[in-house]
């Protein structure tokens, strides 16, 4: 008997109504790095942290970073965000070379177009959970009611919009980076770039922060995560690993259905 | 054996016909596991000779029914009461090819673990995207399917961390001259050159391990 019934995948409920930008069009690169190395230190304490890194990352994809500790994942991922400068190569934010930036220029062009979760989240303990969200909206000029607004609906997002008045002393190590996870998000970024975001997550708070980072892709955004955890690079269209600083492989999703399924039962 | 039982089960919910039989099983593994007719056949017809089903002709449509048997439901209960026990230790192709490799000089161990984590990667990504399509958990077919999907991720999760495992201990070998080193030279086949069914390697080796215990049976 031949035609056994497979199932198809259908667009899963995740998928905006409305497409991005970018369909029909050629991709939108939002991340390029083009032949990147990075070396800390001098003489004989130097240490290769990215060797000739070439990645990007279009609008609308995610990809995650994976490899062992020490690898250069952090490296890889402060250099796309403008944190620190290349030794080599070029980095490429929605087309604007960061090294032809000011340092001012730079700073702006993060707080607009980045998203950035910390491995070590970051947040300002004199501000409660909302302030340390809207914050980086109202310095780029959006008026307080709304960057308040925002920050309150990226909280409701990360499952915390219950503990938007809270300190961040007053939050557990889970609950910190989620707001860490939200001020990333909030605001339409082109580009989130995540650390190791769900390292103080139970599992089924993890799965829905990669909910949230995948509705972002979807909307347009451009995101990389950086995980040790291989249910979570599920998530991803693409994933990188990385070893001793080099790009070693990549793993993109087939999108073939079948690919998933066990030969028929005989 | 699982598909006999499952059928059997099925049928203590009343009288079924082959084609259904296999429909409600599809239906409620999250149609992981195709089921060919035949073997629905074969399996009905070994249930029939051991009691445990029995025939009520035809319903008038062409469809040949059978119910279920007194025998056939203390069948069912046992299984349900029994723990699933695979065959110690379940074969494993990965694990028996690693093995082999790491003992065979030449071969670029790194090299055959990194194809592996990435073929496994991709089943997981693909696996990943079946389970977000599935629209939540209203009806217990739902959630069944769900359940059958988040088996397969911790499956390949598992086995993405053993092999993590696995490349950190032939580092650390190769550093303390346990291992020879492998010469640039020598590698193992590409990524790109090994077949798209590997991506699949745990729910492969099931079907192979249905294949024979069915053998087995006979
Ligand atoms: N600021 C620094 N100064 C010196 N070495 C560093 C610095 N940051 C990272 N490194 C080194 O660079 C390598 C890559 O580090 P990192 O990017 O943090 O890796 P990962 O995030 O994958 O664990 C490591 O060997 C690390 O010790
Ligand atoms: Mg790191």
């Amino acid at each position: 008997m031949t035609g056994v019934a497979r199932h198809s995948i259908p667009q899963h409920p995740l998928e905006p109504t409305v497409r991005p930008v970018t369909q029909g069009m050629p991709p939108r690169q939002i991340l390029e790095l083009h032949q990147v190395s990075k070396v800390y230190g001098d003489g004989i304490t130097v240490v290769a942290a990215l060797r000739e890194v070439d990645l990007t990352v279009n609008a609308g994809e995610f990809v995650a970073v994976m490899g062992p500790s020490g690898s250069g994942k952090s490296s890889l991922l402060a250099l796309a965000g403008g944190l620190d400068s290349t030794s080599q190569g070029e980095i490429y934010v929605r087309g604007t070379p960061l090294s032809a930036l000011s340092t001012a220029e730079r700073a702006r062009l993060r707080r607009r177009a980045v998203g950035y979760v910390f491995q070590d989240y970051n947040l300002i303990p004199t501000l409660n959970a909302t302030e340390n969200v809207s914050l980086p909206l109202e310095l780029d000029g959006v008026k307080p009611a709304k960057a308040q607004r925002q920050a309150k609906d990226a909280l409701r997002q990360v499952g915390i919009e219950d503990l938007a008045n809270r300190f961040i002393d007053e939050l557990s190590g889970g609950q910190q980076q989620r707001v860490a996870i939200a001020r990333a998000i909030v605001g339409d970024k082109a580009l989130i770039l995540a650390d190791e975001p769900t390292g103080a997550l139970d599992s089924v708070t993890g799965e829905e922060i990669m909910a949230v980072l995948r509705r972002r892709a979807d909307a347009g955004a451009g995101v990389v995560l950086v995980t040790h955890e291989a249910r979570h690079a599920g998530w991803a269209d693409r994933v990188v690993f990385l070893r001793d600083g080099r790009v070693v492989d990549q793993a993109t999703a087939q999108n073939d259905p079948h690919s998933l399924l066990a030969d028929p039962i005989r | 054996m699982s598909v006999k039982h499952s059928l059997l089960a099925l049928l203590t919910q009343g009288p079924r016909y082959g084609y259904h039989l296999r429909a409600e099983f599809e239906e409620r593994t999250g149609s992981t596991w195709p089921l060919n007719i035949g073997q629905v056949y074969t399996t009905l017809d070994r249930l029939e000779r051991d009691g445990l089903i029995e025939d009520q002709g035809d319903d008038g449509a062409g469809h040949r029914i059978y119910a279920i048997t007194e025998a056939g439901r203390a069948e069912t209960e046992d299984w349900f009461a029994q723990p699933s026990r695979p065959s110690n230790p379940p074969r494993n192709e990965l694990a028996i090819k690693l093995a082999i490799a790491v003992t065979t000089p030449g071969v670029d161990v790194e090299r055959v673990i990194q194809a592996q984590r990435s073929a496994t990667l991709r089943a997981l990504q693909d696996v990943t995207r079946a389970k977000r399509s599935t629209g939540g958990e209203s009806r217990p077919a739902d959630l069944a399917g769900l359940l059958v999907l988040e088996s397969l991720i911790f499956t390949a999760e598992a086995e993405i961390r053993w092999l993590d495992h696995c490349e950190a201990a032939v580092l650390r070998a190769a550093r303390s001259g346990q291992l020879p080193a492998v010469p640039a030279a020598v590698s193992a086949p590409a990524p790109a050159a090994m077949p798209s069914r590997t991506a699949v390697p745990t729910t492969a080796g099931t079907s192979r391990r249905h294949t024979s215990s069915q053998q087995k049976d006979r």
